[in-house]
This record gives structure tokens, C-alpha cells and sequence, in this order.
């Protein structure tokens, strides 16, 4: 019995180190370190993530990958914790990887561009760069803005612009509800900017803000919002807040718009259900609808190769546009370099899958793209998460449209 | 008036899930002296499981099956598990039910993913049961809390009308004497530990579907569970009913209260203005901080009154 378990403790030990090795031996990929929270109650995220990066990669080295050689992604846990993420960044230097991507959260997003930043300052020889693809707090690429970071999603400025764009003109009344830390409060400062910027007959009838994740009734939210006899209510709330929110207002009888910003992340369908029908909105990058709208055959067998072998749904499509522009960029290049890779993806522009101009402003390193507006509606071509109902394209705020302003004044690097 | 009326009705019901989960911790405690942590987990658990077995055979079975197995995951615990960590101590217990806890989440999402379920209330009661005031009143709350004010009642005249009560309720204080007697005190132990379990078990078939299935919901739930019992007392099953009710209520309240500290002290000529330490705390609004409020109450309870509201032992 000793000697069995003794067997099996060695052959797990052995299969320990084949894992700890084998990256060694593959020396000809591009590597990618990934930091994004693989455990943990934000670990769905992380997860989904993962397959479509496995998913986007087949194509991208399909293509052609760079300089001859196929992307690899290696992937880090940080937790949704800055601390975490930033042992993560040791590793990945220890590792030599060249490339530091991180999807979810603004707090580990702020503490990553400052760690790289750092390193870089010291270790002029050995440079990364930090690819955010999911970190959406506007000052990263405002006030804190730096050289070694690349943001390719959406800010929440350029998402709360085309939120208020997309609001029908018979919404004059409107309630603001959002999670009280960083990102709640960015998604309420920028909506308040903009809905007084574009739509002035609008009043805010209500502006509130709940503790995140806490809340387990929200039926005297609901309360409140009927009193208050608001037609829309304008969140960022996402999970559970708002999947309780919309379940609460439908039990209720509360007849609103909710234009939400993440009503389409994962998982948010399936919760809510036909509760949603015709009252959720949202404003997304992508989703398995606009290219059956605007008639692009490509990007949707793209979508469906997704759909095939997955439940969810393909809605990361900037993460495809970051590995394309990526990897011509390391072309353009000739090295994985990092100062040249970052001169190389200044100012490039590009068509996203579905044909939209975008562009890496050099400015601020933020990439300009279009946002769809969408609704939650049975009359679609794909449903979302085999719920019956689906995203149905309502808006396009184009890129143009979304080249919003940036205060940022970057430092670069001498050489 | 109409604002009043609605919160009570809303307060009630979310008191009387609180009172579900809270109770069956409460009687672990005052039986075993353990504080579960893992109890949060099995309401998981008893709201996955419901949500499986209504797939197949409907929501009503699942009403009875799913609390039934939670039962037997209990007692599988207490007889594998806690019985074998008992002679180390208390903390040796509550360590054990602390692991539990990652153990179970973490089963959890291996066996039903990381997403949310589809669990919804039944279409036989998924309609409004009255209106008041404009706002509807769902028949799925008025069954809810049917279940509860049930579950209430038998749990009461099982602990103080039956002889199974009465001997729990003396194996409570007096265990050896019990033994001695010729009963089964281990035995007793799993069996109160099992309905422990059997009642967070049904307060997740009821609550997975009120709210939603995923694998949080033991986070979001158990750290306000905790303060109930600590709140009503430990041990205490009259203290937690009360103090479900009085969190139910308060949560409810305190989001459609807009004024602050600040507001309260202005009729007093005492203005808040500028920029100093202390302004971002008076002027924050209740409603802001309402989920916090019950945080705020166990402090000062455990500071005034160590036992809780009717506890009959110190904390």
C-alpha cells in the first residue's frame, strides 16, 4: 500500500517537471505571457477567455503567426489581485517572454502598466510590452497613460459615448445605477459628461450607487426607480448585480429600458433569460449577429467556427484584431523587440474582421474602434447561449465617431 | 405609506430566506459548538441540485429531493469528517469546515462549470399574485415565504413538543447525562448536523431561483449569515428568527433612505461643508451604504451585548 502511493507520488512529481519542461523545448513560438484570474469567483472570465484566445490563435497562426513562427500563449493567474499580477510579471521576466496581455480589471491593469514601466526604466536590454485587452478605466490611457502599454478595447469613455449616442429620442428621463468602486464610478462620471454633452433634454431622475457585489435584494432598488419615473436606467452593473437587478425588476412589474454597458458579457443571457426581452441593452465590440447584418461572409464563418463546438458566444473580436496587429507589427519589426514592436504599432491602422477602419492612436496608444449598440430580442439569425433570444444590432457608433479627445502627454523612450 | 407597506413585504421575504439558512447554522451551533462555515456552501450545493433534478423531474420533486440529499451530504460530513476532527477542539473543527468550503466551491464548478444556471421559478407560479400600489407582488415570494413560515413551525414543535426535541435539547446541555440515559449522543450530533444541512438545502432550492444559480452564491451569502446568528445570538433560534427579520428590514429600508449623517445634523445648525476628513463620511447617503449596515449592527452588538440579541452564552 506504502510503496504504491510512494509509486504514485514519484509519477506525479515526474509529470510535474514534463509540464515544467516542455515549454524549454518548444524554442520556436512567439510567446505571450496571459495574466487574467484563473481561480477564484472571477475565474469564468479567465476561463472563457482562454478558449477564445486558443480559438482566435488557430487562425492567427494559420495565418502565418510572425516572422515564420506561431504565437504561444502562456498563462499566469493574478485573481483579480494587483499583487498577484505583479509576481505573475516577475515570472514572466524570468521567463524572457516579451509580451504581457491582461484582460479583467482596472485595478490589476494599473498596477501591470506601472510594473512594466518600471522594469523597462530598469532593464533597458530586455524590454516587454504590456497589451491590455480588457482593462477598461479611461485614465490608462489618459492621465496615467504610458509608452509600453497598448490598450485594444474600448475605454469606458468611448463606451459611455456610444451609450448616450444610442439612447431613442423618447428617453428623457433616465436612471444612473452603478457599483460603487473604480469602474462603476467611471461608468457613472462619463455618462454624466456625455448626456450632457450630446443629449441636454435628458434629466437624471436618479444617480446611485450600490455596494458591489453585495447586494442580495433589489427589489427597493426597483422601488425607488419606479418612484423616481425614470424610462431608462443607465448601468454598469454586470454578473450577478445586474442579473438580480433585471430578475427584480421583471418579478416587480417595472416596465424600463435597461441600458446597461456588460449585459452581454458571459453568462449574462443565460441568468437573465426572456426577462430581458426587449427592455436589455447593450453596447458591445462584436457579436454573432453584426455579420450576418452587414452581410460579411468571412467573419461570420468565423463566428460560427466558434459557435460549433462552444455554448457561448464569439464577442472578442478585438482580441483577434490585437494578435493581427500584433503580429504585422513584429513583421514590420523583424524582432520580438520591444521598442521596435511599440514604434511599429504607433499609428497603425486596419480593418477589423468585419471591414471597420481602427487605428492605434499614437497619441495615447489606444485603440479607435466602432461599438454596437445592441438590443436583447427573439427576431435574430443567432441566439445567444442557446437562450432563443439574441443580440440585434440597433446602432453603430463608428470609430470615427468615437476618436474621442486624450489628455494624454506620453513620455518616450530616448532610444 | 405605499413606500413603507412595499419595504415590509420585501424585507419579510428576504428576512425569511436569511431565517432558512441562518437557523440551521444556529442549531449546528448550539448542539455541537461549531460554527459551520461551510453552511453558505450546502445552500449552494442544495440550489445546484435543485436545479438538475427540476430539469428531469420538475420543480416540485425538487423541492423535497434536493434538501433530502443536502441532508445526507451533512451527515456524510459530520460522520467522516468532524466526528474524526472533534477530539482535536474546536478550532480543529472549524479549520475542517473552512477547508470545506474551497473543497465545495471548487466541486462545484468542476461538476456545473463557472456559469450561471438556468434556474428558473416554475411557470406554475411564476405569475403576480396581487398589486399594490402599481407594484407587483410575485406569487413566487408569497411561496416562499409559505416554505419558510412552515419550515418555521415544524422545526419548533419538533425541538419543543416531541421527545426527539427533548432530547436533543438535553444532549444540548448535558451530553453525558444523556449517554448515560442510554442515548446516542454521536448519533443525535448527526442528525442535527444533517438537518442543519436539510435546511440550508431547501432555503437553496428556494433561493436558487429567487436569485441565481452560480457558483458565488455561498460568497454572497455567507458572510450575512454569519452576522445573523452572531446578531440574534448563538444558539439562539428565537434570537436568529428576529434577527433575520431585523437585517431583512433593515437592507430594504436602508436603500430608500436618501439622507445622511450630515442631513441629520443640519436641522441642529451644524452645516457640512468643504473639503475636510470627515465630509465624504457624514454626507455618503444610507443608501449607499446599506449592505454594510449590517456589518456595522454585529460590532456594536458584540460590543454592548457579546451574546447577541438572545443568545445564552458569550460569543
Amino acid at each position: 500500500m506504502r510503496s504504491l502511493f510512494r509509486r504514485a507520488c514519484f509519477a506525479f512529481v515526474a509529470l510535474l517537471m514534463g509540464a515544467a519542461i516542455r515549454p524549454a523545448l518548444a524554442q520556436d513560438t512567439i510567446k505571450v505571457a496571459y495574466v487574467d484570474p484563473f481561480s477564484g469567483p472571477f475565474a469564468s472570465g479567465g476561463d472563457e477567455f482562454l478558449k477564445v484566445f486558443a480559438y482566435i490563435l488557430q487562425k492567427v497562426n494559420a495565418d502565418g503567426g510572425a516572422l515564420g513562427k506561431k504565437f504561444e500563449l502562456v498563462p499566469f493567474d493574478d485573481k483579480l489581485q494587483p499583487s498577484e499580477a505583479l509576481i505573475a510579471l516577475k515570472s514572466v521576466t524570468d521567463q524572457n517572454i516579451p509580451f504581457v496581455m491582461q484582460c479583467t480589471g482596472s485595478n490589476v491593469g494599473s498596477a501591470l502598466l506601472d510594473g512594466v514601466s518600471k522594469y523597462n526604466a530598469r532593464n533597458p536590454d530586455n524590454r516587454i510590452l504590456y497589451l491590455n485587452c480588457g482593462a477598461l478605466a479611461t485614465e490608462l490611457t489618459n492621465e496615467l497613460c504610458d509608452f509600453w502599454q497598448f490598450r485594444f478595447t474600448g475605454n469606458v469613455e468611448m463606451r459611455a459615448a456610444a451609450r448616450v449616442k444610442a439612447l431613442p429620442k423618447d428617453v428623457t428621463k433616465v436612471y444612473l445605477l452603478n457599483q460603487d468602486y473604480l469602474f462603476g464610478q467611471s461608468i457613472q462620471h462619463d455618462t454624466k459628461k456625455w448626456l450632457a454633452k450630446l443629449r441636454p433634454d435628458i434629466q437624471i431622475v436618479g444617480d446611485e450607487l450600490m455596494p458591489f457585489g453585495k447586494v442580495q435584494d433589489f427589489s427597493p432598488y426597483i422601488q425607488k426607480i419606479k418612484a423616481s419615473g425614470a424610462q431608462s436606467v443607465i448601468t454598469g452593473n454586470y454578473n450577478r448585480d445586474l442579473n438580480l437587478l433585471i430578475k427584480a425588476a421583471v418579478d416587480d412589474g417595472l416596465n424600463v429600458r435597461f441600458d446597461t454597458f456588460l449585459a452581454h458579457l458571459i453568462g449574462g443571457p443565460t441568468a437573465i433569460g426572456s426577462a430581458g426581452e426587449g427592455r436589455l441593452f447593450s453596447v458591445t465590440e462584436f457579436d454573432p449577429n453584426v455579420p450576418a447584418e452587414l452581410n460579411k461572409p468571412e467573419a461570420e464563418a468565423f463566428s460560427n467556427g466558434w459557435r460549433a463546438t462552444h455554448d457561448t458566444d464569439f464577442s472578442e473580436i478585438p482580441f483577434l484584431t490585437m494578435f493581427q496587429m500584433l503580429a504585422r507589427a513584429i513583421d514590420k519589426a523583424g524582432s520580438t523587440d520591444a521598442l521596435k514592436v511599440a514604434l511599429a504599432l504607433e499609428g497603425m491602422k486596419g480593418t477589423d474582421l468585419v471591414g471597420a477602419p481602427v487605428e492605434m492612436r499614437k497619441e495615447d496608444h489606444q485603440l479607435l474602434m466602432p461599438y454596437y449598440a445592441v438590443s436583447f430580442t427573439k427576431n435574430v439569425k443567432y441566439d445567444a447561449e442557446k437562450t432563443g433570444l439574441g443580440w440585434k444590432t440597433d446602432f453603430i457608433a463608428t470609430t470615427e465617431e468615437l476618436t474621442l479627445p486624450t489628455v494624454c502627454k506620453m513620455k518616450r523612450p530616448a532610444s | 405609506m405605499e413606500t413603507v407597506l412595499i419595504s415590509v413585504l420585501n424585507g419579510l421575504v428576504y428576512g425569511m430566506l436569511l431565517f432558512m439558512l441562518a437557523s440551521g447554522l444556529t442549531l449546528i451551533f448550539s448542539m455541537m459548538g461549531v460554527l459551520n462555515f461551510a453552511h453558505a456552501s450546502i445552500y449552494m450545493v442544495g440550489a445546484y441540485l435543485a436545479f438538475t433534478i427540476s430539469q428531469v423531474l420538475g420543480f416540485f420533486p425538487a423541492l423535497i429531493i434536493a434538501p433530502v440529499l443536502c441532508g445526507l451530504i451533512g451527515a456524510g460530513i459530520e460522520i467522516w469528517g468532524l466526528r474524526r476532527v472533534h477530539h482535536n477542539g474546536h478550532i480543529a473543527e472549524l479549520l475542517f469546515t473552512f477547508g470545506l468550503v474551497f473543497i465545495i466551491q471548487r466541486l462545484v464548478q468542476m461538476t456545473w462549470g463557472m456559469l450561471p444556471m438556468a434556474y428558473r421559478v416554475p411557470a406554475l407560479l411564476d405569475f403576480p399574485l396581487f398589486h399594490l400600489y402599481g407594484v407587483n407582488f410575485p406569487a413566487y415570494r408569497g411561496f416562499m415565504l409559505l416554505v419558510s413560515g412552515a419550515m418555521l413551525l415544524s422545526t419548533w414543535v419538533l425541538l419543543k413538543k416531541t421527545r426527539v426535541g427533548l432530547i436533543i435539547q438535553a444532549a444540548l446541555t448535558h451530553p453525558q447525562m444523556v449517554s448515560s440515559l442510554g442515548h446516542n449522543v454521536p448519533q443525535v450530533f448527526t442528525t442535527v448536523f444533517a438537518g442543519g444541512c436539510l435546511l440550508a438545502g431547501l432555503a437553496g432550492v428556494i433561493g436558487g431561483n429567487y436569485q441565481t444559480t452560480e457558483p458565488g452564491m455561498a460568497d454572497s451569502m455567507g458572510p450575512i449569515v454569519f452576522v445573523v446568528v452572531v446578531f440574534g445570538g448563538l444558539g439562539s433560534l428565537a434570537g436568529c428568527f428576529v434577527a433575520s427579520i431585523v437585517m431583512g428590514m433593515i437592507q430594504t429600508f436602508a436603500v430608500v433612505v436618501d439622507y445622511s449623517v450630515a442631513d441629520l445634523l443640519r436641522p441642529l445648525g451644524l452645516a457640512i461643508s468643504g473639503d475636510t476628513l470627515l465630509t465624504e463620511v457624514l454626507t455618503v447617503p444610507v443608501a449607499r451604504i446599506g449592505a454594510l449596515l449590517p456589518f456595522v449592527m454585529m460590532v456594536t452588538i458584540l460590543f454592548f451585548r457579546p451574546r447577541g440579541l438572545m443568545g445564552t452564552r458569550d460569543a
